[in-house]
């Protein structure tokens, strides 16, 4: 119905005839599609309704029934589970860390991949650019795990490198993973350590997708290179900029869980308060025996924040430039 | 024309200067990304009295196989995992292929009655998404996935981005008229998908299936909400599991145990990096060479429709 409103003009009165029926294409189409609308329906559709648990005190009831029964039968908590969530002492500290470390590392990874595609753009040697890219991309591909194994070695006490430069220079060795007062950076060292390759390469394949003739023009007129990339590069990179920065806000109450727990070294007392962050916090309550509607209200409180921010944040681009927003 | 292309070119070239201090700014950024490998690489082949008593070396001071030697003896554990690692990644990447191309081929179809429902089902949950837990609940709860390898490729072996990434493909490189030739032919769309479409779009599918690869055997995370079994471990969860044990001895030094017991008990420091190198060593040979893939991907799911 919404289809036949939607088109208008002569478009729609050629297209009708064929709009009309259902078709044995459409059967086809659909038959086809159906394994992946049941995956869509399962692992994206049904997550949403968990929403029913924050406002439940869940309770196995009597008879060994499955999940869906015991949840129905369960009694209706309101907002309980919220106001425990947000009375909790570790809901500002973990609202506090998850916004601040997005933040940092937004500004961050950002300025270090816009710099460097516009740097790995200008290098006079294609081929010494590509060996470069190729190498920078080798962290994005490594798992928090095996990274929190290249941690260690550089960290552990006893025997780590870092340490061994330490007391070699005559420094006094440092207990890493007892000390939060250095975890801030190491977190935003490490994750712009992984990003780096991937940004640059994404700026980069938009900078070499920039008409030369451009520059050619700006060379004629006498543009010196900061201000090509100042006039032409910067302005060609801004719908992708956009993007990946309105992306970034959708993911502003999320974080990166392997980087805060593995890496940290399953985040042990001494960094609790420096590294926790929402998806930490959940985690731990879903592996203890932490009543599951408290949890369940942390998750949705999270999955609610995410989505207004990336909604916000489209908002306020189509505001100022129509032109670059994503939905 | 070449000639003056290059004449323009080396007009607007930087400086040598300039050129010569970022070469070295991404050498040292290189090298950063590169050298954790060697450090981890170096340790796995170092003697572990020597590891004990010096620290970690840059150099191996005494050269040892003994940590390779202790992963061939300890080899029924260590395949186990490999096997099941590499049975997630494969089974996962062709699943994850299928799913993705036959839908993004679906959204593709201008005239596909459902086209505007699925559009909105693929935004969704692009903004809104249950959350870790609910996630959870669905798999081990509900579908009751506890303990099954399918814990660790259904969930991930979907998502709305790749879909998106297919669909522009196909809606930009695929012609109309080889579908509309192949329908008047008397093909269905199943075998217009899979003999007409898909053989023609290996690029999307090397990339979909590069980030479903990658994404599965770097995959350590549903398997430590899903997977307690020790049989069913990946080498992902087993080095996790590993690295746990130490935290825990860390955190508690002699844990009821004897120091001896302690220190036989304990996988020691090379066996560790040697099964980080395992895991690696795959990927850091393939990865240069799906590169040109990956790139590609990145570029088209950038482009809006």
């Amino acid at each position: 119905m919404k289809t036949n409103e939607m088109s208008g003009g002569e478009k729609a009165r050629i297209r009708k005839p064929r709009k009309q029926r259902w078709s044995k294409d459409d059967t086809e189409l659909f038959l086809l599609s159906l394994p992946t609308l049941l995956w869509f329906l399962i692992f994206s559709y049904l997550p949403m309704f968990g929403v029913i648990i924050a406002f439940k005190v869940y309770r196995l009831s009597p008879g060994g029934h499955g999940f869906i029964y015991n949840l129905l039968h369960s009694e209706w908590a309101g907002f309980g589970n919220f106001s425990y969530f947000f009375t909790s002492n570790s809901f500002t500290m973990l609202l506090r860390n998850t916004i601040l470390y997005n933040i940092a590392f937004i500004i961050i990874s950002a300025s270090v991949a816009v710099g460097g595609a516009l740097m790995l753009s200008s290098m006079r040697s294609k081929k010494a650019s590509k060996v470069y890219q190729t190498m920078m991309f080798l962290p994005y591909f490594m798992s928090w795990v095996v990274i929190s194994y290249f941690v260690y070695a550089l960290l552990t006490p006893e025997r780590g490198y870092i340490n061994g430069i330490i007391t070699a220079m005559g420094g006094q060795p440092v207990m890493w993973y007892q000390e939060s007062k250095y975890w801030p950076f190491i977190l935003i060292f490490l994750n712009t350590w992984k990003g780096m390759g991937y940004g640059m390469v994404l700026y980069l394949a938009s900078i070499t997708g920039i008409d030369p003739s451009l520059y050619e023009a700006a060379v004629m007129d006498g543009a010196t290179k900061a201000q090509q990339a100042r006039n032409i590069t910067l302005p060609a990179i801004k719908p992708v900029f956009i993007m990946m920065l309105i992306l970034d806000c959708g993911k502003i109450f999320n974080s990166d869980f392997g980087l805060f727990y593995q890496v940290t070294g399953q985040l042990p007392a001494s960094l609790y308060t420096t590294a926790s962050t929402f998806d930490t916090y959940i985690y731990n309550a879903i592996q203890s025996s932490a009543p599951i509607g408290q949890t369940a209200a942390a998750s949705f409180f999270q999955a609610v924040c995410s989505c207004a921010t990336i909604l916000l944040a489209n908002w306020i681009v189509s505001k100022i430039d129509n032109e670059n927003r994503i939905i | 024309m070449s000639k003056k292309d290059k004449s323009g070119q080396s007009l607007n070239q930087i400086k040598a200067s300039t050129n010569f201090v970022f070469n070295l700014v991404f050498l040292i950024l290189a090298v950063m990304c590169v050298i954790p490998l060697l450090f981890v690489f170096s340790i796995s082949i170092t003697d572990e009295e020597v590891l004990r008593i010096n620290g970690y070396q840059m150099v191996p001071q005494v050269l040892s196989t003994s940590a390779y030697e202790f992963l061939w003896n300890e080899r029924l554990t260590i395949l186990r995992a490999a096997f099941m690692s590499m049975l997630v990644t494969v089974v996962g990447t062709m699943l994850s292929i299928a799913l993705n191309t036959s839908m993004g081929y679906v959204v593709s179809r201008r005239n596909f009655k459902l086209k505007k429902i699925y559009t909105w089902m693929l935004f969704i949950p692009m903004v809104f998404n249950g959350g870790m837990l609910a996630s959870y609940v669905v798999v081990n709860n509900i579908l009751k996935l506890n303990n099954n390898i399918w814990a660790l490729i259904l969930p991930l072996a979907c998502s709305a981005f790749s879909v998106t990434i297919c669909r522009t493909f196909f809606r930009t490189t695929v012609p109309d008229s080889i579908i509309e030739s192949a329908k008047i032919d008397g093909a269905g769309q199943f075998r217009i998908w899979s003999q007409i479409v898909l053989p023609i779009s290996k690029p999307v599918m090397a990339t979909i299936g590069m980030f479903a690869a990658f994404g599965y055997w770097n995959d350590w995370f549903q398997a430590s909400l899903y997977i307690q079994d020790t049989k069913k471990q990946t080498l992902q969860s087993l080095l996790n599991q590993m690295q746990k044990n130490i935290e825990y001895i860390a955190n508690n030094p002699y844990g009821g145990l004897s120091l001896q017991e302690y220190k036989l008990g304990m996988p020691t420091e090379s066996v560790r990096m040697a099964i980080a190198i395992v895991i690696i060593v795959p990927i850091a040979c393939t990865y240069p060479f799906f590169q040109k893939y990956f790139i590609s991907g990145l570029t088209v799911g950038s482009v809006k429709e």
